[in-house]
């Protein structure tokens, strides 16, 4: 019975978040709607026993990604959305679309409801456990992963490496060029009266 | 003891909710955001899964997933940065050409 409560709490609270995410037109706002729906999914995850999954869903998600987030706005000066034609076309057809996906999942897990129910306190997630999983089945796709790491990093410094400047010209070539400047500067007042 | 449809319908919600955030917002940031709320929401089926099953495997992918979602992240706001450089917006509709 707690653990219903406490489902419905946290759940309202992060549909809450998602929905303040929809409502708000700056950027900083839905960030921060993101930020409380992360905090409610991790509370839903300690409810299912997955004490890691909560920890690293508040360190990773709700830590890092959501500073990197804000510091882009911030990086950006990310004013108030604007509107335009195409986006109320785009309203138009997604609040419709949101229902109705969202009634269609629903109807269907309705109709076809689950075997059994989660209990809470099953104390199944036990960060042992998951490591051993981790480091023994999971060997490959993790060291994958880190590779896909290695190039995230390189494509992000890529990707957000300013241009780099034109070279100057060799130190030769502008004294060469230099008495030519001096002549134009020199022609361009007698053009003037 | 909850009934692990209603998890189910918990994460339908919010996924749609992202779904429509991708559909309605204009600033790149934002729809950036609700990739993210929509990778949360199936994050909250594998936990769910994970739970009814009694087996941890749906914990380890959710464990991958948020380590793909920060790489996107990161590369995917890198790209961000590098689009308002050279057009100056965050609008989508101003970002309609794939040359610069």
């Amino acid at each position: 019975m707690l653990h219903l409560a406490l489902f419905i709490a946290f759940g309202a609270i992060a549909v809450a978040g998602a929905v303040n995410l929809l409502a708000q037109r700056h950027p900083v706002n839905s960030a921060l709607s993101l930020v409380v729906v992360m905090g409610a999914l991790a509370a839903e995850y300690l409810l299912l026993g997955a004490e890691f999954v909560a920890a690293v869903q508040v360190i990773i998600y709700a830590g890092a990604i959501m500073v990197l987030f804000i510091f882009v706005i911030m990086l950006l000066n990310a004013g108030v959305e604007e509107r335009t034609r195409g986006s109320k076309v785009a309203m138009l057809f997604g609040i419709p679309g949101m229902l109705l996906l969202g009634l269609l999942i629903i109807w269907t897990l309705i109709e076809n409801p689950g075997q059994g129910s989660v209990s809470v306190g099953a104390q199944y997630g036990p960060a042992k456990a998951i490591g051993q999983l981790l480091f023994h089945e999971f060997l490959l796709p993790f060291e994958v992963t880190s590779v896909l790491i290695l190039i995230a990093i390189m494509g992000a410094i890529v990707l957000a490496h300013p241009p780099s400047p034109r070279k100057p010209p060799p130190p030769e070539e502008e004294l060469l060029m230099e008495p030519e400047s001096e002549l134009i500067e020199m022609a361009e007042p007698r053009k003037e009266p | 003891m909850v009934p692990l449809s209603y998890y189910l319908v918990l994460s339908a919600i919010l996924f749609a909710c992202g779904v429509a955030g991708f559909l309605i917002k204009r600033n790149i940031i934002t729809i950036f955001m609700s990739i993210e709320l929509m990778l949360n929401a199936v994050n909250l089926t594998f936990v769910a899964f994970a739970a009814h099953w009694h087996h941890l495997s749906g914990q380890v992918f959710v464990f991958f997933v948020m380590v793909v979602a920060a790489a996107e992240s990161a590369v995917g706001l890198a790209i961000i940065i590098a689009v308002y450089r050279t057009r100056e917006t965050l609008n989508i509709d101003r970002v309609n050409l794939l040359k610069l």
